[in-house]
């Protein structure tokens, strides 16, 4: 299909119970947002997958562009004091 | 002749199984066919849901009958002319048009009946309306949000659209025309005659928005109720039937 005929993308992010953050799921094709949450509640969540959906046109999102990955995410590489792993926690806290 | 309490009641539930059923069969058509992958599994979910409410209704009359039938044998082993389906639901899909305006006026229809049917005096219609409820309210939702999308959408869609609502028309009058089974269980159903004019209310309200004209004929088909359908129904049935006819009793 050609640009102008197909519907525009839409990208999906489900939150899947009470608390949780929504993720991202997958993308789909509708003609507008409301189209968009229908289609995600019936790909994404028929089987009892969420309680909430976000769609977000792909296009208004902006990426980070992997070519640039080494800078932007080797310097983290070495940083494990970043890490909260050097603390010796007391038996009473179980989860941590 | 007249029928006992017990064969009204069971007439009744068939009337309302069959309506599921023969819907989730043409729905179930469009499997793998629609017009995009997501439109697709939009309507074989709703075709899930009216077969599920179909089910549970074919189930209830199997113990009202009490002669030890099984749902299946209500699905598959009776003939045409004792089908009880509205003749609008074995009309063929034609274009998505079609097959969105037959869901609206279905729809709309629907969401009224099992709102009734909640404070049916029949604890078991009362249940199956109970969770047929948040289903139909989301097939209405979905079907009303097509008509007005392709109404007031292209000239293409338009034209499309207000021809299935005329087209579909003529089917929609038997359902608000209370069989002789409805009319001796009042109670356990709603009288459909007093659903009219709020199905037209909300109708003349998706339509507005749709910029669609309401159908002005008041020439109705009726018959679907008391098992006098359509050419179609008994090719469609040929095709549901097909592999229980053919090897009666078979499990897979």
């Amino acid at each position: 299909m050609s640009s102008t005929k197909s519907w525009p993308l839409w990208e999906v992010f489900i939150r899947s119970k009470k608390g949780l953050n929504h993720k991202h799921v997958g993308s789909l094709h509708a003609s507008d947002a409301d189209m968009a949450i229908e289609n995600a509640r019936d790909v994404y969540t028929r089987r009892q997958e969420g309680i909430s959906i976000w769609v977000v046109e792909s296009i208004n999102l902006t990426a980070s562009d992997p070519k640039i990955k080494d800078s932007m995410f080797e310097p983290a590489a070495d940083k494990i004091y970043r890490h909260p792993t050097f603390y010796n926690l007391p038996d009473e806290l179980k989860h941590m | 002749m007249k029928l006992s309490e017990k064969q009204n009641l069971l007439h009744y539930l068939l009337h309302m199984a069959d309506n599921g059923l023969i819907l989730a069969q043409r729905l179930g058509e469009w499997c793998g066919h629609g017009p995009v992958l997501e439109q697709d599994i939009a309507l074989t979910n709703i075709a899930l849901d009216v077969l599920g409410q179909s089910r549970y209704f074919y189930q209830y009359a199997a113990e009202v009958d009490g002669n030890g039938k099984s749902e299946d044998d209500f699905a598959y082993f009776r003939d045409e002319r004792e089908f009880k389906n509205f003749i609008l639901l074995e009309q063929p899909n034609g274009d998505w048009a079609h097959t969105i305006m037959r869901q609206f006026y279905y729809d709309n229809f629907m969401q009224l009946v099992y709102s009734q049917l909640v404070s049916s005096s029949d604890a078991q219609v009362s249940a199956i309306a109970s969770k047929a409820i948040k289903e139909v309210d989301y097939h209405l939702k979905f079907s009303s949000e097509w008509v007005i999308r392709m109404g007031d959408g292209t000239d293409e869609s338009h034209k499309r659209i207000q021809e299935a609502a005329s087209a579909l028309w003529e089917y929609t009058g038997e359902m608000f025309i209370p069989a002789d089974y409805e009319l001796e269980t009042l109670g356990i159903c709603t009288n459909v005659a007093n659903l009219k004019n709020e199905w037209l209310k909300r109708l003349n309200d998706v339509f507005n928005q749709a910029t669609l004209q309401v159908p002005q004929t008041n020439w109705f088909q009726t018959g679907g109720k008391s098992g006098v359908h359509s050419e179609y129904l008994g090719i469609l049935l040929t095709d549901l039937q097909y592999i229980q006819r053919t090897f009666p009793g078979c499990k897979w």
